[in-house]
Formats: structure tokens, sequence, C-alpha cells
């Protein structure tokens, strides 16, 4: 699956609270939290993103607090995935398990710019800076990872594996 | 080759198909399926986790006694949307008949609550919906955090997948300096190694220093694990840990240490002797500098509690500090014991007493001030210092406020003198710490 889309460049340690502040976590509702993603640090996002857009970002990306809202909110957005040189370890579990795919890949991060032009291919793994006319290749998922994200999210696999369990 | 304690954990609790318990060892790197003794969920993480759970066809829980639910961010309900959230996990919690429901007047902030009740004991596997739900590995059990989803899925299976993480060993040698707590080694910790410095790794925190510890301390250390990256911090149990837990457990313990042939990712040596007391100053955890050095640095609002600090031996400390004195004219003072218990014993203790004459406000038990929910935001271009764990931008509230955090006599004595400064200036000596220890 390709996604293709304008980037929305960001540094280091992007943590959740900027993501998305605490006070709008009475609310679960995608759309309702879309609206206050990346308030703190960049308010004009929510006016400039378009459908299938692709977040970038530097190291350690979604630090900080759980709160799975915060994948919640960037995928509210319209945005497909997301792009970093490394990712907190709860963001990642959290993304990966509402299907917004973090991929890592340092260098392709590196070199983006907000309003770059960016193609992911999430099955190769193959990142193409359009802009820049250049060629990454990001690391790949684990197998475990991979199953998550083609089945949309875990909701679906701890589905089939609760019917499995039944039958 | 050995293995450390949270290796030795996981490999007790790794899933074997089928049938047979655990595996007969656990290396970094690997993708193991837990059981887990204990899930955890709160009012903000809960309601997304019954969604999930029940779009996954779950309908009953695996084990409605090893579930808690805590309704601790923004209860009592902060306004209707916090209220809708708190029936729904309350509903939830009859629902499955989960035993481990606390309500609002009987309940804390998990991460102090649930190993106050016994319900985590030295030896356990839990997950927890809240980033801080690595607290509790200072009663030596291996504890995480993770997200509503990840919380429904367990919910369903009893069982979670973790990547087994690399342990990297923080060797605190020497004896603490007076007014030196748990909060300042953490801090220098994560101030030594920044908010990535431990990434994706296990924190285990030994040495002099740290066995002189007590719980409280050790609770507040672990707490923190999360700010330097970490998937988990851990104390190895001692007769410290023994004799806080034995009375309290409502399950068998089992002690697991680290082998002395155990494999650490890095060995982090630090003289606890020459650390003093530490500042984090805006806005990220890592931004440390002792308090001694921060400057002239005024401040609007104080905040003494949360999970991180907001134990008894936290209130007798900011209360040892309050006694006979007042909170400066210009600053608010909110101090949040972090469980009911807690707030009893204040009172119990003629705690309160001092905080209400010192003009501090004192508040039920909640999360609000640490995450800018309620009970003490802070508007465009204020000050607090905090006994809590993140000062990220606008985490207490407008995203131009700025939060320093510190320990709670530091932040006692910053909110008599009005801008961020010491017990010692206030003329408390060694003695006086000695007689809080």
């Amino acid at each position: 699956m390709v996604i293709r889309g304008r980037v929305h460049k960001y540094g280091d340690h992007v943590d959740t609270d900027v993501i998305i502040p605490a006070r709008y976590l009475t609310s679960a509702d995608p759309l309702e939290l879309a609206q206050h993603c990346m308030e703190p640090a960049d308010p004009d996002l929510v006016r400039r993103v378009k459908p299938g857009d692709i977040m970038v970002a530097g190291q350690n990306f979604g630090c900080g607090s759980s709160r799975e809202h915060a994948p919640i909110a960037i995928k509210g957005l319209g945005i497909r995935c997301v792009v970093a040189a490394s990712f907190a370890r709860i963001f990642f579990r959290n993304a990966i398990n509402i299907g917004l795919p973090p991929v890592v890949c340092p260098q392709a991060a590196a070199d983006a710019e907000t309003g770059d032009e960016m193609e992911v291919n999430l099955a190769t793994g193959e990142i193409r800076n359009i802009t820049r006319s250049a060629k990454y290749q990001a690391e790949p998922f684990s197998e475990f990872a991979r199953q998550i994200i083609g089945l949309g999210g875990l909701v679906e696999y701890v589905r089939q594996r609760l019917k499995r369990a039944a039958a | 080759m050995g293995m450390t304690i949270s290796e030795k954990i996981l490999a007790e609790h790794a899933v074997q198909a089928p049938g047979g318990a655990g595996k007969a060892s656990v290396r970094p790197g690997e993708i193991v399926n837990v059981r887990l003794d204990l899930l955890v969920g709160n009012d903000v993480t809960a309601p997304i986790a019954v969604e999930q759970f029940r779009k996954m066809g779950a309908e009953k829980v695996f084990d409605r006694e090893k579930i808690a639910l805590v309704p601790s961010h923004y209860l009592p309900a902060k306004d209707i949307q916090a209220a809708e959230n708190a029936k729904r996990m309350r509903e939830f919690a009859r629902e499955q008949g989960i035993v481990h429901y606390f309500e609002v007047g009987r309940m804390g902030i998990e991460h102090a609550l649930l190993p106050s009740e016994g319900l985590v004991v030295p030896g356990d596997c839990v997950i927890g919906a809240d980033s801080h739900t690595c607290t509790y590995g200072a009663v030596g059990a291996f504890s995480t955090g993770v997200g509503s989803t990840d919380l429904a899925a367990a919910m369903a299976l009893g069982e979670t997948w973790l990547r087994a993480p690399e342990t990297a060993k923080f060797v605190l040698h020497g004896k603490r300096q007076p007014w030196v707590v748990g909060k300042d080694l953490i801090l220098h910790i994560i101030g030594a190694i920044g908010v990535a410095g431990a990434l994706y790794q296990a924190m285990e925190f030994t040495g002099e220093a740290v066995a002189s510890l007590p719980m409280h301390d050790r609770f507040t250390m672990c707490n923190m694990a999360i700010e330097a990256g970490a998937k988990s911090g851990i104390i190895e149990p001692d007769d410290i840990t023994l004799r806080w837990v034995k009375p309290r457990a409502k399950r068998p313990l089992r002690i697991f240490r680290s082998d002395p042939d155990a494999n650490y990712a890095a060995v982090y040596d630090f003289d606890a002797s020459k650390i003093e007391p530490v500042v984090a100053r805006p806005s990220r955890p890592d931004n440390t500098v002792p308090v001694s050095q921060v400057g002239e640095v005024r401040i609007d609002q104080a905040a003494i509690g949360s999970c991180t600090n907001g134990w008894i031996e936290d209130m007798r400390a900011a209360a040892a500090v309050l006694k006979g004195r007042k909170v400066h004219p210009s600053v608010r003072l909110i101090i949040f014991p972090a469980t009911q218990q807690i707030y009893r014993q204040c009172l119990e203790e003629g705690l309160a007493q001092i905080f209400a004459e010192a003009e501090a406000v004192f508040s039920t038990p909640t999360c609000g001030p640490c995450i800018g929910g309620h009970m003490g935001v802070l508007a465009e271009g204020e000050v607090c210092i905090s006994t809590t764990n993140r000062n990220f931008v606008g985490r207490m509230g407008h995203p131009k406020s700025q939060v320093y955090l510190a320990n709670p006599a530091v932040a006692a004595a910053s909110a008599v003198l009005g801008r961020i400064g010491t017990p010692a200036e206030l003329g408390m000596t060694a003695e006086d710490f000695y007689a809080l220890e």
C-alpha cells in the first residue's frame, strides 16, 4: 500500500502533551481530537493538512504520556503514516494498534522539510522524497507488527483470535 | 549466561504454547507473550479500552480480579464529558464484576493506590494504560505502560506481547546528602542521560544510596523511568521492600534478583554523595540543574503531590517546611496527596491543619494539577514549581506557561519564598531533614 502526500516536519522529542494536550482527553472522537492536534507547537497544522499527508519527525517521536488519543488525533487529520528517526515505545505500539504505521527512517526524516512531496510504500518500506529526488529504505517492521498493520489494527487481530478460540 | 531481574520475571510469565508455564530464559530483543498479574486503567484510558474490547467481540474479561480501574484523572468530574467517561468505566466495572474498581472518595492516583492496596507484589508482571505504570517496579515487579487498545486486548486475553528490553544498570554509590531524596536522584539521572537515554530499556536501580531509600523514594525513582524513555524501572526487593509489602500483599510474592553474570546494555555509576537537590527547568525533564544554580525564578504556583511525590512522607516533608510559615502572597500552593488513605493520614497527623494555616490548598487525590486538567491549570506566562514528573510545553495549561520539577521540600520552600529556593534558605538544617527520614 502506497501513501503519497505532503510532509509536515517536526524536530526531536515531540511529546504527546504537544500532540494532544491533556485538557482535550475527555473526548475520544478522532475528528474532535484532530482539531487540537499539535496545537501548542503548530496551531496552523489543522488548517494546512490534507488527507493523505505524512507527518515526519526526528528522534523519540511521541514521548511522554501513553495517551492513545495522540495517534488517534494524527489519524483524525487524515494523516496516514508517521516517518521518524525513532519513536517512543508506547506511541509506537499505539500507532500500530490503531492502524497508523510508524515508519522508522532516520535519513528520510532528516532530509525532509514541510511541504515536500513524499511517498511511502508500506509493503516494501521504500520511501521517496519526490521534491528532493531522493530514495530511502525504512527499517522493516517485525513480523508481528506487520501482521497487525496488515489487519488494520489490533482490534481485528484479537477479534480473529477470540473467534478461533470459540470455534 | 545469567539473566537480569526483568528478564527473569518475563521468562516466568512467558506463555508457552500449549500448556506449560514460563520459559527457561528470555533474551533482550525477543518477543514474548506474557501472562499478566494486573491490568490498570483510568478514566482517560479505560473508556477507549472498553469500546475496543466490545469491537474485539469480547464479552467477559479474562479475570475480574486482575483488573484495576481508577477514576484518577478528571474526577471528581471536571465537566460533563469527564462524568460520562467515569460513568462508562463504572458501568463496565459493574457489568464485568471487576473487584478493584475504586470510586471517588475511596480512590487515589493509581500508581500509589495499587501498591498501597497490595495489588502489585514482587515478581509480578503488570501492564497499565498509563505511562507511569513503570512505578510498580519499585516493589521488584516488571511493570510497563501501554495504550488503551493494548489494555482492551489484555482484558480479553489475559496476556500481551512484549519485546524483552535490554537492561541498563544505574549504580548509585555512597550516602545521600541531607535534603536529597529519590526525586533528586532520578532527576539527576535523567539529566545525565537525557529523555531518550534509556529508550526501550529496563532501568535497574541499585547501589548503596538506593538500598538506603525508603519505599516512597523508590516509587518516585521508578515512576520517572518513563521520562528517560525507558520501558520500565525496577529495584530488586530487599528487607525494606518486604517490610512494606508483606502487611499489604493480597497475593503471594516471588523474589527475583539479577544474576551476577547477567548482561547489561549499559552500566552507569553515580556518586550519590555529590548529588544536590535538583530542578528540571522548562520544558523537558532532562533540562536539569542543581537548585543552587537555578538563579532567581519567581513563581506563581507550586504543586506538591501526584503519583511521583504524593506519599505521606512527601506530605510530612512539605508540612515540616510550611509549619509556622505562610505561602508567599503572590503564590498559590496546591497540595494533593496520592490516595484517600494518605489524605486521611494528613488529617490525623495534623498536616492538613498546617497546610490550611499556611494558606495552601489541600485537595482530594487527583491527577488534575499534574496534567493541566483541573485543580490548578496555568495561565499564559505563569510559572509553577511542581513535584510532578513532566514539564513539556503546555503540560500544566497555557503553552506559554512554564513548569519546574523538584522535590517536595524544595517546592514547599519555594512556595514560601515566592521564588525557587531551598529549606536551608528558611533556616532549616540537616537535623530537620533527618527528623523526617
